[in-house]
């Protein structure tokens, strides 16, 4: 197996509120390697945006990385000064925002953000860096990119906004593109070429993408492994086919079982309760108070992530060969 | 594009503004109490002759046929005649309007100077020793009144500290004027070549443009915090810190001039506040500007320099506003004129 680009370890991010302190982001492991796809699932306030937080440093107070280890190229980027720090994210690690709308700077035009980075990472001369953000814009499939470089985000649409922010994760050919729910808000149509979009380029690019998200299909349409997380921590990881062919974890099976399919008249099973309160999380398994399977034992101690079969992890006693 | 079009459609709306204005100010020169016939005929002057001096002043006529007449000479761009001058209104302002354009200018290039990296230092450094005293010195600023502040400033370095010279206008006793070019002394006796009177008029206008600009800094700071601590949370600057830019072009590039959008709005009102805070300034500091002039007039009930004084003020906040509305376009590009 070829060194993991990304490794995360053991990572807990802890928020302190104002009724007490909550783990958004509890033990959570995670592998990623050279251009590999990797789907980060859950629910609303699993603990996902937050992990691609941490993995970029930019977890603020009132939150803060409590213990673990993220590995990229090597390096734990935990222990990286700010200014080694700052040229890991975005020349090594690049990221696609959750709305791209808000997240372009609404008083510069799209391309001058785009060659800023490229002058700032690259050492890119102006004239060069607006040529290479015209050409970003093209390789996104912007039509007429040398006009839309000079517009401002509120003159585009949320899909060519969105177009705008790859090109941009993209410009300066990071190792690692991390992408936050990148179809949210948009058509399904145009979600879907955005989709192909970013796997296309991260086949070409070489760079491995984090895909957050909390749509199965999409992860079934475009990832190689899924980890799927519940309540700041992973319950189940498995490659893709696996985990929706044999999904173990309660929650998994759960999760598969409320896609939608067209080819079986099956009702929808709705996952009974939300993501758990993290304020006073229970000692066992988050996922108890939702779970038919849950024992005693279950609202006690915490199973921990087991492989049960190679590639394939799963944090459930149900899922453990019985002693 | 359409630019001259909405720039055409702005000047026309101003219009009724300032046709209600000179309502406004017509109105409050007439009840005034006090009667500027008696004034103009001078203590001992026999009821026969103030009837007269009423006369002669139109002040017998009804009350809308005055007002009309007014409005009819000042279309004409007669403002009227000063009775304790003894000049036309208009001359007499073209003479006293550098003195408080040079002080308002001061005193906003202070506020803006002090206000606007005060407030980006509070919101980058919040809840900290110097975001609270930075808060303690604007609700200093805002809760002083600025004939308060001036006296405060005037016994410390004037009397106390001997720093600063006396309170009197704009020159010291003996200097000449440098010659008028923009009719600022700062600016005219620097393009003169004419060193003692720039500093003798840096060293005058130091304490009244310290006084204005205190009191229109917070202000300034307090929306400038405000509206930083929201553009540091907005997804854009998130976006730029992960892009891995240096602290001081998110800070100073992304959020600030973000930030600084709303800013130029409360700009327009600080104006406003200014040319009305001036008149108490002027007085304190004996400064001869339009200010000083108004509240003379005030005290001796003469009505034109009064009237034109308020109209005045009026025209500088429509004026102003606009140039906040174009000035909007240029900074914020989601605005689009026309």
């Amino acid at each position: 197996m070829t060194a993991p680009l990304l490794e995360i370890e053991d990572l807990a991010v802890r928020f302190d509120t104002e009724d007490g302190p909550v783990e958004a982001v509890d033990g959570l492991g995670l592998r990623l390697a050279p251009g590999e796809i990797l789907g980060l699932v859950g629910e609303s306030g699993s603990g996902k945006s937050v992990t691609a937080y941490a993995v970029l440093g930019l977890v603020r107070p009132p939150g803060r990385v409590l213990r673990g280890s993220i590995r990229f190229e090597g390096r734990d980027l935990l222990a990286l000064p700010e200014a080694e720090l700052r040229r890991v994210r975005g020349a090594g690690i690049g990221m696609v925002w959750q709305s791209p709308r808000t997240a372009l700077n609404p008083v510069l035009t799209v391309g001058h953000q785009i060659a800023r980075l490229l002058r700032h990472h690259r050492g890119l001369p102006p004239r060069a860096a607006r040529e290479r953000a015209v050409e970003m814009l093209r390789l996104v499939g912007i039509p007429e990119p040398e006009r839309r470089a000079r517009q401002y985000a509120h003159q585009l649409s949320g899909g060519m906004c969105q177009r705008v922010m790859i090109a941009m994760a993209l410009a300066t050919q990071p190792r690692l593109l991390l992408a936050d729910e990148p179809t949210t808000g948009l058509d399904v149509l145009v979600a879907a070429r955005i989709m192909e979009l970013l796997k296309d380029l991260g086949r070409r690019t070489g760079a491995a993408i984090l895909l957050i998200t909390h749509d199965l299909g999409t992860v079934a349409e475009s990832c190689d492994r899924v980890a799927v997380m519940h309540a700041g921590q992973l319950v189940e990881t498995a490659p893709v086919r696996t985990l929706f062919r044999d999904p173990v974890h309660p929650y998994t099976r759960a999760l598969v079982a409320a896609i939608p399919r067209v080819d079986r008249e099956v009702a929808l099973e709705p996952i009974p309760g939300a993501v758990p309160s993290l304020l006073h999380a229970p000692p066992g398994c988050r996922y108890a108070a939702r779970c038919a399977l849950a024992t005693g034992r279950c609202r006690q101690e915490r199973p921990a992530l087991l492989p049960i079969a190679p590639d394939h992890q799963v944090a459930c006693f149900a899922a453990e060969p019985v002693a | 594009m359409g630019f001259g079009g909405f720039l055409l459609r702005r000047l026309a709306l101003t219009v009724p503004t300032l046709f209600g204005v000179t309502v406004v100010g017509f109105l409050l020169a007439y009840m005034l109490p006090g009667n500027p016939a008696l004034v103009k005929a001078g203590p001992f002057a026999t009821p026969d002759f103030v009837a007269e001096v009423e006369r002669q002043m139109g002040l017998d006529q009804p009350l809308p046929v005055q007002y009309l007449r007014y409005l009819g000479a000042l279309l004409q761009g007669d403002l009227g005649l000063s009775s304790s001058t003894g000049r036309p209104v208009l001359a007499d302002f073209a003479q006293r309007l550098p003195a408080t354009l040079e002080l308002t200018l001061a005193a906003l290039l202070i506020a803006i100077g002090i206000g606007v990296p005060l407030g980006v230092l509070s919101a980058i450094h919040r809840d900290t020793l110097l975001d609270h005293a930075g808060r303690v010195l604007s609700v200093a600023g805002v809760a002083m009144p600025s004939f308060w502040t001036g006296l405060l400033l005037i016994y410390v370095f004037f009397y106390l500290l001997d720093l600063a010279p006396a309170p009197l206008g704009r020159l010291a006793p003996g200097l000449q004027p440098p010659a008028a070019v923009t009719g600022l002394y700062v600016v005219d006796s620097a393009l003169a070549g004419d060193w003692p009177a720039l500093r003798s008029a840096l060293q005058h206008l130091a304490l009244p443009a310290a006084t204005l600009g205190i009191a229109v800094m917070a202000p300034v700071a307090r929306m400038v915090r405000a509206t930083m601590l929201e553009t540091l949370q907005s997804d854009f600057v998130k976006a730029a810190w992960g892009a891995g830019l240096p602290p001081r072009r998110v800070i100073y590039g992304d959020a600030l001039r973000n930030a600084l959008i709303p800013v130029v709005t409360i700009l327009g009102v600080v104006f406003g506040f200014l040319m009305a805070g001036n008149a108490v300034v002027e007085s304190v500091f004996a400064w001869p500007g339009i200010g000083n002039y108004a509240v003379t007039s005030l005290m001796t009930k003469d009505a034109g320099p009064i009237q034109s004084f308020v109209l005045f003020v009026a025209l500088m906040y429509v004026v102003v506003n606009l140039a906040v509305d174009l000035l909007y376009g240029l900074i914020d590009p989601r605005i689009r004129l026309g």
